[in-house]
């Protein structure tokens, strides 16, 4: 039988103290951490140290590698090299489940919660108190009712709704209780306030300072400066799997801080932009596209242009892309295709417009991998009908070549399966997939994640050439370099909206800036 | 420190449970006896709720076993082949000798945990899907029953169909029988560790996972429980023919018949949502169709088609409901 320790009170208020624990040994000590992906390094060496009662920023651009080092922490990864002390002990962790047993807990940015289920079985899934095999319901709704007060939030949630009944902070919020039901000494918040509204922001923040003052460490992963400024006492900042620097907040300004995250150089040459004879019509306007999260939406895309749409996760880039693609369509505002008026309710209608849509994930949602390059390739034109599916393979070869041949696609044969193509290979066969329907709105999501450096230059210069052939192109990426060295003009999206844009060649500071909402200039460094 | 809120009590919490889906699936089957009874006394009929009740137990029993794994995101469709087995076994091993009951008894049963256990350990252990692995048990048992027995084999002895035919009072023995497996399993779902970890497989195992739920064995424990219910299902019906065949279970539809009762009763097919009671519920409907059918003397194939229409009807507006009210 699992023990449960109910008085979760004290849980709360025995370690540490909230005068600030002794400054000697910290409660956490992350000690040269590094891994690797499929022989890609994405930590090097990095070092962490939290106190108790301390709330520690990390930062970094997307890519950096903050939830990588988070997931290390939690015993969902096993790092490469390096260790780590509790309490100057060192400490494995090869299951989350070891990881909670020494207090550790982590919110990830996606809720692990069943809708279907109460507040409070969620909360001891898995730990449910009992009696022999006989779930005691009432002490487990107290616990919860107890949890919950602890975080002044007893009038709002009751431990007996189901989850699926309350709103996105309330969830919330019952992650952090059901984090704080293990006993944790340190939390970790993965991007906690990604789908907070301004008040629920600032209710979180309430409750973070109250965890900090009973003496838990708060690890805070944050992209908004703002946040980071106002809650933190120290911040580390991650740039391409290394450590900056960790500084105390009140000795950095927001500025210094946005260098230190992106401040590199560009590593390889992208195809010359646009002339200003090239760019041609409108191809693609939006006024005031609004659905979900987002409002406000004003873009236009012209014939012969790439527009980059930059911002941080969770500012609403893909969502603009899925409403345009009519996956998630526009409920409010106008979206106009060669200066006429459309209504796109379905991807299909948006395909028989003439968009194109390479989406971020492309094994699940791009390809259907054990198909054939062939079967790829024709699956959006035989939708339409406008493949003849009973003509036998030898004569539909002669298009399908000419179509690999545009995108130069390495594979032993048009029959090949796409799962056994490299990735830059695979994107390819999306792009043949949109070319083969004539697309002439092309939305790239993330076109180069994931795809080797030699593969990346390859798929930019295809993106260059459609564009001069007259395609209009959406190009989101989460990779400033790719951003800045790719776009004609430079969209900068934030908290579900167009924050503002830029010409070719803006610095990757003047994004960030945009991209945070920070106001403060930035002198070139 | 803040004073901990009260929990709501017993009663406003009854009434939650009940103020959901489950109040919506009995509300229907009000409406259906209604129609139904009503036809049949426009048609100058005769209403035999016992009746009624007595012809439902058998699919009610498979029917409550077949929700367990259901809820727990798995499936079982050798239930049908499992109630033949039960019932040959019986009458073979006791052979109208009232001393052999208990001997038989045992037998059947361990033969149903020996299923359940292998159907829960291919299910888990192998990583095949519950589908085939059921699909697959069925037809290994079809093939070992018609290869073994012809037709009725062995008997019950008299007293042992007491069970099929006996009552106290009015009320029918299998009836008490049916109302304590609902029971068994309406508190095993609601107030065991089990029950909490089944719904949580059944709604996100990786979640379940996270949590340190050992999703495996609340899983085989489901399917031992069903092909418990099978067990009794099978005892049930071999006390009402006295002996036996490998058609008993097949002829009474128990497999599709039982997943059919499971969904209209409100629980989610991928697992997760739903439970017991909303599947009485299920099982009644369908048996007060069938009397309906029966009444009004309906084709049996035109019976077929309209159960058919109804089942995917209902299934068809849980859904659209559900998707309404979506955020």
């Amino acid at each position: 039988m699992t023990n449960v320790d109910l008085s979760t009170s004290t849980a709360l208020t025995a370690t540490g103290g909230s005068d600030g624990a002794d400054p000697g040994v910290p409660l956490l000590h992350m000690r040269g951490i590094t891994k690797s992906f499929f022989g890609v390094p994405v930590l090097d060496a990095v070092d962490l140290d939290v106190m108790a009662g301390e709330v520690h920023a990390v930062v970094g651009e997307n890519g950096a590698g903050k939830s990588t080092l988070m997931k290390i922490l939690a015993g969902a990864y096993q790092p490469d090299a390096g260790s780590i002390l509790l309490d100057g002990e060192e400490v494995r962790f090869g299951h989350p489940r070891q990881a909670q047993e020494q207090g550790v807990s982590i919110i990830y940015q996606e809720f692990n919660l069943l809708p279907e289920r109460t507040v409070a079985q969620n909360i001891f899934l898995g730990r449910e108190p009992a009696r022999g095999p006989v779930v005691d319901n009432r002490a487990m709704e107290e616990a919860t009712a107890r949890l919950l007060a602890e975080l002044g939030v007893q009038g709002s949630i009751s431990p007996g709704s189901p989850v699926r009944e309350l709103s996105v902070a309330q969830q919330q919020t019952v992650e952090i209780a059901k984090a704080l039901s293990f006993e944790a000494r340190i939390l970790v918040m993965d991007e906690p306030t990604a789908a907070l509204s301004p008040h629920e922001v600032d209710a979180l923040f309430e409750r973070v300072r109250l965890l900090q003052q009973r003496g838990l460490a708060v690890l805070y992963i944050s992209h908004r400066l703002k946040e980071v400024f106002e809650l933190s006492r120290r911040i580390t900042v991650l740039k391409d799997g290394r450590k900056v620097d960790t500084v105390a907040s009140d000795a950095v300004r927001p500025g210094e801080l946005v260098r230190m995250m992106v401040g590199r150089e560009l590593d390889h040459y992208f195809p010359p932009r646009a002339t200003a004879s090239e760019i041609g019509d409108v191809r693609l306007q939006v006024g005031s596209g609004a659905v979900g999260k987002l409002h406000n939406v004003d873009l236009e895309v012209r014939a012969g242009e790439i527009v980059g749409l930059a911002g941080l996760a969770g500012a609403g880039r893909t969502e603009v892309a899925r409403a345009l693609f009519g996956v998630e369509p526009f409920t409010a505002g106008i979206v106009e295709l060669n200066g006429k008026p459309v209504r796109i309710r379905s991807p299909r209608q948006a395909i028989r417009s003439g968009i194109g849509f390479l989406t971020e994930d492309r094994k699940l949602e791009g390809l259907i991998l054990p198909q054939s390059v062939r079967d790829n390739a024709l699956l959006a034109l035989r939708s339409l009908g406008q493949a003849r599916m009973n003509e036998r393979p030898v004569k539909e070869a002669p298009s399908v070549l000419d179509l690999a041949r545009r995108v130069e696609l390495r594979a032993a044969s048009l029959e090949q399966e796409v799962r056994y193509l490299s990735g830059g290979n695979q994107q390819k066969v999306v792009l043949a997939k949109w070319l083969a329907t004539r697309a002439q709105i092309l939305i790239f999501d993330e076109p180069t994640r994931g795809i080797d450096v030699g593969a990346k230059a390859g798929i930019h210069e295809l993106m260059r050439e459609l564009a001069r052939s007259g395609a209009a192109i959406l190009m989101i990426s989460s990779e400033l370099p790719e951003v800045i060295g790719m776009s004609d003009r430079i969209l900068v999206m934030r908290d579900g909206t167009i924050a503002g844009e830029l010409p070719s060649g803006a610095s990757e500071a003047q994004i960030m800036l945009l991209a945070t909402g920070e106001r403060e200039t930035v002198v070139a460094a | 420190m803040i004073a901990a809120p009260a929990t709501p009590n017993r009663a406003t919490r009854a009434w939650r449970d009940l103020s959901t889906d489950t109040a919506l699936i009995y509300g229907v089957l009000a409406l259906v006896a209604l129609i139904s009874w009503g036809l049949i006394l426009a048609n100058g009929g005769q209403i035999n709720l016992a009746n009624t009740l007595v012809r439902s137990v058998a699919l009610g029993m498979v029917a409550v076993g077949q929700t367990l794994v259901i809820l727990g995101g798995s499936l079982d469709l050798s239930v049908a082949y499992q109630v033949s087995v039960t019932a040959v076994m019986a009458s073979y091993i006791m052979q109208g000798d009232p001393d052999r009951m208990l001997l038989g008894i045992a037998v059947v049963i361990a033969i149903g945990i020996a299923i359940g256990l292998a159907n829960g350990l291919i299910i888990t252990g192998l990583g095949v899907n519950p589908f085939i692995a059921t699909l697959g048990m069925a037809l290994v048992l079809r093939g070992i029953l018609n290869s073994s027995f012809d037709n009725f084999a062995g008997a019950v002895p008299a007293e042992f169909q007491g069970l099929g035919y006996g009552s106290i009072g009015p009320v029918p023995y299998s009836i008490l029988l049916f109302l304590a497996v609902v029971l068994v399993a309406w508190f095993l779902l609601r107030h065991t560790r089990f029950g909490h970890h089944l719904y949580a497989i059944g709604g996100s195992e990786e979640t379940a996972r996270l949590s340190g739920v050992r999703s495996a064995r609340a899983l085989i424990g489901a399917h031992i429980l069903c092909s418990l219910t099978c067990v009794l299902t099978g005892l049930f019906i071999v006390s009402r023919l006295r002996a036996g065949a490998p058609w008993v279970g097949p002829d009474g539809n128990y497999g599709l018949e039982s997943i059919a009762a499971v969904v209209l009763g409100g629980t989610a097919l991928s697992g997760g949502k739903g439970g017991v009671l909303g599947t009485v519920a299920g099982v009644l409907i369908l048996s007060l169709l069938d009397n309906l059918f029966n009444q009004l003397e309906v084709n049996t194939y035109l019976k077929d088609v309209l159960r058919g229409v109804i089942i995917v009807a209902a299934v068809a507006a849980y859904s659209m409901r559900s998707y309404r009210s979506r955020p």
